[in-house]
């Protein structure tokens, strides 16, 4: 049994805030800078380019990479090994709200949303906590920036659909969020489980490296159709036109009811944020 | 080469711009965002003074971050301008000339756009901290208590946009998409 003491993880966290922010994820870059080599249309191929440039400012002057430093989501996977001494729930709170304050991001989060007559702050973060096996404690933020998160849609579709209706699902959902979410997008898209769950599942899948692809061959292949759906739209970089409406697909799955097939799909913008420590 | 914008902004400097071309801005643009504009239409209706004169002015939808010490701003992008639709087009007809932005307008701001002789930009959107680079000052001028959201005058300069919507309506949108899955 391994000790942490949930005040130790907060230096962590806080780190995490500003790199998340500050640092765009390499797999991200990469596929950016691919895009850029293989666009056409000019003022597709000069948005591609600001953006390329946007990540080495954010990163040379510890800037925000996108001004809305978003909803925070913290992933916990806490190794049943692991003891964590201390409420880790209150540390990382504390931690994202000192990280974002030193960082100078954006309050963003407004603490009422139906009468919106607070004051702003940084967080609550929303967390989610998967128990795992082993003795290590793993702590992933996400900054999720809401012109992309608005975007989200889940669709509850009938058992007896198949792999074209699910797919039908993903473009509609991108096609209906046009150039408003900051393309080229990255997809995230959760199969299975329940309504909340696919949405999570969603969420999550934008989390793995967009350098792999799913590890079975037939969703694998599904992720490859589902791009080139998405870049037949047209969209492309900032709404421009042009090849490149999504830069990747990644689809996460769980089994699900006989009666039903959730199907969520998560955009994220361009600017697709994350870091990952492990204690 | 793009074409250049400066303050004071007239009718007669937007009048030549077209959807797609590329302006280089130098001035002073609002920013203002969700509920800014819910306060600046509500204040319309109830005949009251705004924090700013519209008449021939550019608000920017933006939620700025905090200055870092030593810099004007911090990261200032783009927000998504469709959920300011409801509101643009009372904004225009008391006097607002341009819109900066990120993504589709409605038909009824397409609309308002030609009527009343308007232009939507959009900037290099989900580019915070590069844009942050183009701005010189930033002061509060109104709506303070909504932190992120309150209206900031932003003196810019040589701010890169695009013409999304020029003052004959036509959009840059209307050209593209049309490919079917």
């Amino acid at each position: 049994m391994k000790t942490i003491k949930a005040r130790d993880i907060q230096e962590k966290v806080m780190a995490l805030a500003l790199r998340a922010n500050t640092h765009l994820r390499r797999d991200v870059v990469a596929l950016l800078k691919e895009a850029e080599r293989g666009e056409k249309k000019r003022l597709a191929r000069r948005a591609l380019a600001a953006i390329i440039e946007n990540a080495a400012v954010a990163d040379r002057k510890s800037l925000a990479i996108c001004q809305d430093t978003g909803l925070p989501i913290i992933f916990v996977e806490l190794g049943s090994d692991v003891r964590v001494q201390g409420n880790i729930n209150d540390s990382i709170q504390a931690a994202v709200a000192a990280g974002y304050a030193r960082g100078y991001f954006r309050a963003s989060i407004q603490p009422d949303p139906v009468f919106r007559s607070r004051r702003l702050t940084h967080v609550p973060a929303i967390i989610h906590t998967d128990i795992v096996p082993g003795n290590q404690l793993t702590i992933t933020l996400m900054p999720k920036g809401f012109g992309s998160e608005n975007k989200a849609v889940t669709t509850m579709l009938n058992p007896t659909a198949g792999v074209e209706d699910i797919e039908q699902c993903v473009v509609a959902a991108v096609q209906r969020a046009g150039a408003a979410a900051c393309p080229p997008y990255i997809i995230g898209v959760g199969i299975g489980g329940t309504q909340d769950y696919a949405g999570l599942l969603a969420k999550k899948a934008l989390l793995d490296p967009l350098s792999a692809s799913n590890k079975r061959k037939d969703i694998a292949a599904m992720e490859q159709r589902l791009l080139r759906k998405i870049n037949a739209l047209g969209i492309g970089p900032c709404g421009l036109g042009g090849r490149h409406t999504a830069l990747a697909v990644r689809i996460k799955i769980h089994p699900t009811h006989i009666a039903g097939l959730p199907v969520a799909v998560n955009i994220s913008c361009h600017a697709l944020r994350s870091a990952t420590v492990t204690l | 080469m793009a074409k250049l914008l400066e303050y004071p902004f007239t009718k007669k400097s937007i009048a030549s711009l077209r959807r797609g071309d590329e302006v280089s801005l130098t001035g002073v643009v609002y920013t203002a965002r969700d509920q800014a504009h819910k306060r600046l239409v509500a204040l319309i209706e109830r005949r009251k003074t705004l924090p700013f004169d519209l008449r021939n002015q550019i608000i920017y939808y933006c939620g700025p971050n905090p200055a870092a010490p030593g810099r004007a701003i911090g990261s200032c992008g783009p927000t998504t301008s469709q959920r300011m639709d409801g509101f643009t087009p009372v904004l225009l007809e008391y006097g607002l000339m341009g819109m900066i932005g990120k993504g589709e307008r409605s038909a009824d701001v397409v609309a308002a756009i030609k009527k009343y002789q308007g232009v939507y930009f959009i900037t290099h959107a989900g580019c915070g901290a590069l844009l942050s680079e183009y701005v010189t000052k930033a002061t509060r001028v109104g709506f303070s208590d909504l932190g992120a959201e309150a209206i900031v005058a932003l003196e810019v300069e040589q701010f890169p946009l695009i013409v999304a919507i020029d003052t004959e309506g036509r959009s840059i949108y209307d050209t593209r998409g049309k490919k079917k899955t």
